[in-house]
């Protein structure tokens, strides 16, 4: 069974303001190296999918310079590896207007061609805001045992996830595995399970429904792409039972950060060794805790100067913690600068922040303070 | 015209390094890894690549296996290039005769071919056992304006020392008049740093007269060397005064290993990037009662024990109550709880079992061979002893 991968690398970027502001949701930082994308891209490669189309929509310089050509993933190939599918603007229709697609399948519209002329018989979607660590041969096998059409990935939900998710869509499932009705949330029942956005599709069968859609003047994917074939009994699903995290708000990423000082978080995601999760290489030295240094219960990346304190938080590759100073329950991106003797507790830091000496600057756990990428505080 | 380069880099990685002891004796010495991410050869290939230096061969020989594994494409120090980049070479087998490399010289004298293909004015000969950063562009340049036949890079060293390395004489002008190797009555201070550029037809020629010698060692340093010296070729010296560290002993690499968490300006130099192959590993977590000083600390280790004065590499665990002590961890190693490792160099993947104890000494470093399990409560000293 041959399988191509697409990834959606803008969609939600809405839920994650502060964020994405300047850069896309696959772009955002997480879990002290990575960004969002590798998830995707990893689970991807891990499964041995060699070909994978990303589909970018706007803001999608920061993304390009973390993928560069694909190398740090093995991904740079003569046959396959990483295309990057800017987006299709029809610049002579339309009176002239440049229109952006603004839903999911104007977006596939516009790569018909990159899925229409790959040798696969399967074409797998990702989107960047699920963080997890999955064997995806598990779900190509179901799908291919099911015969159907598309097969998704379904995943249980508590009641406190389900509404924490955002604009999420849900699903029932039938006794057969097939699913039997999709919904959003806030709609409908509370028994179903999450649809998270890896769905696998027989190529021909995606290319059929996508045509017969557009050419009704269809809009929504999930409308008038996914729940017709579900109606026509075509969908089927695979329930993951491993960690998955999604990212629907700057609380959820803050809770979703945290999450990794529990040990079987991490082991989930980051201690299977034959599916490392792959990250651009930054060539840092290894991270130095000078004398007088205290650290407890953190998650701190490579290329890191530690002086002062540290406690319950995730450093990323190239922070400086400054003697003095006294850092906790923070996410802080790479290469910021904490000045001497500042105090920080539940905040966000986006990259390239200084905190100057002796700031203070204080969140709380369920508004954690943000600072902008590049802020001089 | 034909594309050509005007200097190629010769990287001498064939060496054994036996005083290494276990550490080299499934590897080559620039293999060895250094700093807790690093391998010896990394700072080589760096300064080849920073220099702007894109053709490098290395001459393997000594258990070449993971070396060649290592290097590769040269991918991730840039030097995976259609034209030039990093190509291992190995001994080979030729129509009139095969042969190992019988000495420093003798491997270059059978790599010409390899040279010959880039068409280069001018050879850089390296060897991967030093830790140092060393812009070779500024040495090609200084022996250029010298119209040198051949540029050897020199650092002072304390005069106790000299008698361990090519001590060399040189005149006002920075011409060479004297070489020794290993003198036992050094009469001056400025050593070999065992790094040479060569005017190629100059090499070239020295090299095949050297190779009919039947008598010579075919050695750069006992035979090339003093043979251009006594012929007259104009030899000059290059000054060089930054970090430069011969890691060929166990005592001088834990030693260079330690002046990391003194000047973290080796590795931490963003305009002098060192590169080395990564494995991918998750970031390092800190636990709960951890202590660290001083210390140095990869991807992928778990510290919950007190790390003092230390390089650990990627993965390395230290449990609760465990103590490791001016000591350099390669990656994968665990020490369990209540563990004692100090003064010592854990060579990968070994096991210190619970309250077992590593204790080397300043002028005797111990060494924990790749995969060695020192059983729970057992004194490593002792369990060497009665192997």
């Amino acid at each position: 069974m041959t399988v191509a991968g697409l990834v959606f690398s803008n969609v939600y970027d809405g839920a994650l303001p502060e964020l994405t502001a300047r850069r896309t949701m696959a772009a955002v930082p997480f879990g002290g190296r990575y960004r969002l994308f590798d998830f995707a891209l990893s689970n991807m490669v891990n499964s041995g999918i060699s070909r994978v189309g990303v589909i970018t929509h706007n803001n999608y310089h920061s993304l390009l310079g973390h993928i560069g050509n694909g190398k740090d993933w093995d991904m740079s190939r003569r046959s396959g590896g990483i295309k990057i599918l800017p987006p299709l603007v029809r610049a002579y229709e339309n009176g002239g207007a440049n229109i952006l697609p603004t839903t999911r399948l104007e977006a596939l519209e516009g790569v018909i061609g990159f899925i229409a002329s790959s040798a696969e018989e399967n074409i797998l979607f990702s989107d960047c805001d699920t963080v997890c660590n999955i064997d995806l041969r598990e779900l190509f096998e179901a799908h291919r045992r099911s015969g159907a059409g598309a097969t998704v990935l379904i995943k249980k939900m508590t009641i406190k996830e389900r509404l924490g998710s955002g604009q999420r869509y849900f699903c029932e499932v039938g006794e057969d595995g097939f699913l039997t009705d999709v919904y959003a949330a806030g709609r409908g029942s509370f028994s179903g399970d999450l649809l998270t956005d890896i769905i696998i599709f027989k190529k021909d069968y995606l290319l059929s429904e996508l045509s017969r859609a557009i050419s009704h003047g269809g809009r929504d994917f999930y409308r008038d792409v996914l729940a017709v074939s579900v109606e026509n009994g075509q969908v089927f699903s695979h329930r993951f039972e491993g960690t998955l995290m999604r990212i629907s708000s700057l609380e959820d990423y803050f809770d979703h950060s945290m999450s990794l000082l529990e040990k079987e978080v991490r082991d989930s995601l980051f201690c299977n060794l034959s599916r490392p999760i792959l990250t651009k290489v930054r060539n840092s030295p290894p991270t130095v805790y000078k004398e007088g240094s205290s650290v407890k219960n953190s998650y701190i990346a490579d290329g890191c100067t530690i002086e002062g304190s540290v406690e319950n938080s995730i450093i990323f590759r190239g922070v400086k913690i400054s003697r003095g100073a006294s850092v906790r329950n923070c996410v802080i991106m790479q290469d910021s600068v904490i000045g001497r003797n500042a105090e920080l507790c539940y905040a966000i830091s986006d990259k390239d922040v200084a905190v100057r000496d002796g700031r203070k600057l204080f969140g709380y756990k369920s508004v954690p303070l943000f600072m902008p990428k590049g802020a001089n505080i | 015209m034909f594309r050509k380069k005007e200097c190629v880099a010769m990287l001498l990685a064939g060496g054994q390094g036996s005083r290494l002891m276990s550490l080299t004796s499934k590897t080559a010495k620039p293999a060895v890894g250094f700093g807790g991410k690093y391998r010896i050869i990394d700072f080589t290939l760096s300064n080849c690549v920073n220099s702007g230096f894109d053709t490098v061969g290395v001459l393997t020989q000594y258990q070449p296996l993971f070396l060649n594994d290592y290097i590769g494409s040269g991918l991730p120090w840039d030097l995976d290039r259609e034209f030039g980049g990093v190509k291992i070479l190995p001994p080979y087998q030729g129509k009139k005769r095969a042969d190992w490399y019988r000495g420093t010289a003798n491997a270059i004298y059978q790599n010409m071919e390899f040279i010959e293909g880039y068409d280069p004015e001018y050879v850089l000969i390296l060897s991967g056992d030093h830790i140092y950063k060393m812009d070779y562009s500024k040495m090609l340049e200084y022996h250029k304006e010298k119209g040198a036949d051949c540029t050897i890079a020199v650092i002072d060293v304390p005069l106790s020392e000299a008698s361990r390395f090519g001590i060399m004489s040189v005149d006002e002008s920075g011409r060479i008049y004297k070489f020794t190797e290993k003198p036992k009555q050094p009469d001056s201070t400025k050593a070999s740093m065992g790094i040479y550029i060569f005017s190629k037809d100059k090499l070239f020629r020295y090299l095949t007269a050297d190779a009919a010698d039947k008598g010579s060692s075919n050695d750069f340093g006992k035979n090339i060397i003093p043979a251009m010296l006594k012929n007259g070729e104009k030899m000059i010296a290059y000054p060089f005064s930054g970090y430069w560290k011969d890691v060929g002993t166990l005592g001088s690499l834990w030693e260079a290993n330690m002046d990391l968490l003194s000047d973290p300006s080796i590795l931490g130099d963003e305009s002098w990037r060192i590169y080395t192959r990564h494995s991918p590993s998750a970031p390092q977590f800190i636990g709960e009662g951890a202590i660290l000083e001083n210390s140095s600390v990869t991807e992928g280790c778990e510290i919950y024990g007190r790390v003092e004065n230390s390089v650990l590499g990627a993965g390395v665990k230290v449990m609760r109550g465990a103590l490791v002590k001016d000591s350099v961890l390669f990656s994968g190693v665990f020490v369990d709880e209540g563990a004692r490792v100090s003064r010592a160099i854990v060579d990968s993947d070994a096991h210190i079992g619970e309250n077992s104890t590593v204790e080397g000494e300043r002028d005797n470093i111990a060494v924990v061979e790749s995969g060695f399990r020192v059983e729970v409560g057992k004194n490593f000293q002792d369990l060497r002893e009665e192997r």
